[in-house]
């Protein structure tokens, strides 16, 4: 019988992540641990991951513009978002599962939760996508350009526009949420959750505008790549540095 | 060595994350009849012991003979059919409580051989936190398992009981209970690795 392959990998960067705690965005408060994690040996559970074994991926899940299948499309400013995620070492991941959230163009998402901003829906656009990371760990994403909305953190409160990435690799300990931001946008340096992450990382968050993805008469295009924990490449990697 | 990328930071899933990272249903793994399925269910607190009525719970275990489906795990178990191991669940939005239905997992080695007692990864995320905790769920009725369990022993006695599932019906199917407990003197413990 063969034994298990355990691919190690790198420790999470505290120091380029977010605190627990981040008295600025209130609701961190009380739903942060306040006894020190507990640092364990990377097992098989440790280093396997549901990405691989997941199935329900379809080619229109990529286009958020007209995936909700009523033919006709979404409203405002389309545009392509891609890039790779990649591991620290710089080598691309592929099936790697990425999933995506986000409101509409007026800042409005398409959920049940209530709301006191009284912008409008859009009956062609629910603002969820997901797709697999190609051999280079390759990912894209046409969409609508989410506006930005209020919220209730602290008077006057507005996060900046943003679409959610949840990454989902092939080991659990890399499991990445997270939140893609634009550039140039005025509301980034008073928000909260974009500056609950060090000074030094904030930009790994925001989207580079690229004129070569922009496609002419279509939409503006965005890059963006994705960084996760690094694995050693082989089993053989382990102790050797 | 040479110099590594920075890490993508983490960013919270916020409060709409179920418009994609949760469909129902996607908490049921197994369906009635299965033998071997269980139940975990319980909730979410916060430090004023609060339900979060918000919270994703995402669990990932090796099935009923303690296979992962997954490539690393070359060895020659049987794959259960349709079972994928990967499981979501919310908690309730009035009640708190979240609901599992899975098999109970078989045993897995660890680094040095030995089988590790029987587990389920489990990582939570919510409003308001900005990075994901990832705990393990363990089962009270494996006493023995749990007490030679290698990552069980290096969480200091005292705070080992945080992450042990209560049996609590023991009908079909099996029930256990799992509260996850943020702050405060009985925290579950959350692991770095």
């Amino acid at each position: 019988m063969s034994e298990p392959v355990i691919r190690h990998y790198g420790p999470k960067a505290y120091a380029d992540h977010p605190p627990f705690s981040y008295p600025d965005y209130r609701s961190t408060v009380k739903r942060s641990p306040t006894h020190d994690l507990i640092r364990i040996v990377q097992t098989l559970s440790e280093t396997t991951g549901p990405g691989p074994a997941w199935t329900e991926i379809s080619e229109e899940d990529t286009d958020l513009t007209t995936n909700t299948g009523t033919g006709s499309p979404a409203i405002g400013e389309r545009i392509i978002v891609t890039g790779r995620v990649l591991d620290e070492h710089g080598r691309g991941m592929s099936d790697t599962v990425l999933e995506i959230w986000q409101p509409n163009a007026s800042g409005r998402y398409a959920h049940w939760r209530e709301t006191e901003f009284p912008a409008p829906l859009d009956p062609n656009f629910v603002g969820v996508g997901q797709c697999l990371t190609d051999v280079e760990g390759g990912y894209r994403f046409t969409t609508i350009k989410p506006g930005p909305y209020p919220w209730g953190n602290h008077p006057n409160a507005w996060r900046p526009s943003h679409i959610h990435f949840s990454i989902m690799g092939s080991s659990l300990g890399m499991r990445l949420v997270t939140q893609m931001y634009f550039p140039g946008d005025p509301l980034i340096p008073l928000d909260p959750i974009f500056n609950s992450v060090p000074a030094h990382a904030r930009s790994r968050m925001i989207a580079n505008y690229d004129h070569d993805v922009t496609e002419a008469n279509w939409a503006l295009g965005y890059r963006w790549d994705i960084v996760l924990r690094g694995k050693r490449a082989t089993p053989m990697d382990e102790g050797g540095d | 060595m040479s110099q590594l990328l920075g890490q993508t930071p983490s960013q919270t899933v916020g409060p709409y994350y179920t418009l994609r990272l949760y469909r129902e249903g996607e908490n049921i793994l197994v369906g009635p009849g299965r033998p071997g399925r269980i139940a975990i269910r319980g909730r979410v607190l916060d430090g004023d012991r609060k339900p979060i009525e918000d919270a994703l719970l995402e669990i990932w275990q090796a099935n009923s003979v303690g296979r992962y489906r997954h490539p690393d795990d070359t060895r020659e178990l049987a794959i259960n059919n349709g079972f994928s191991g990967f499981g979501r669940a919310i908690t309730d939005f009035e009640t708190g409580e979240y609901t599992f239905e899975t098999l109970k997992p078989g045993p897995v080695p660890d680094v040095e051989g030995v089988f590790q007692a029987p587990h389920i990864s489990l990582i939570v995320q919510g409003r308001g936190m900005l990075n994901p905790v990832f705990t393990r769920i363990y089962f009270s009725d494996e006493d023995e398992a749990n007490r030679d369990d290698l990552i069980l022993r290096t969480v200091p006695a005292d705070r080992r009981g945080t992450l042990i599932a209560e049996l609590v019906d023991d009908g079909e199917p099996r029930v256990y209970r799992f509260d996850v407990l943020f702050q405060g003197d009985d925290e579950t413990v959350f692991f770095d690795f």
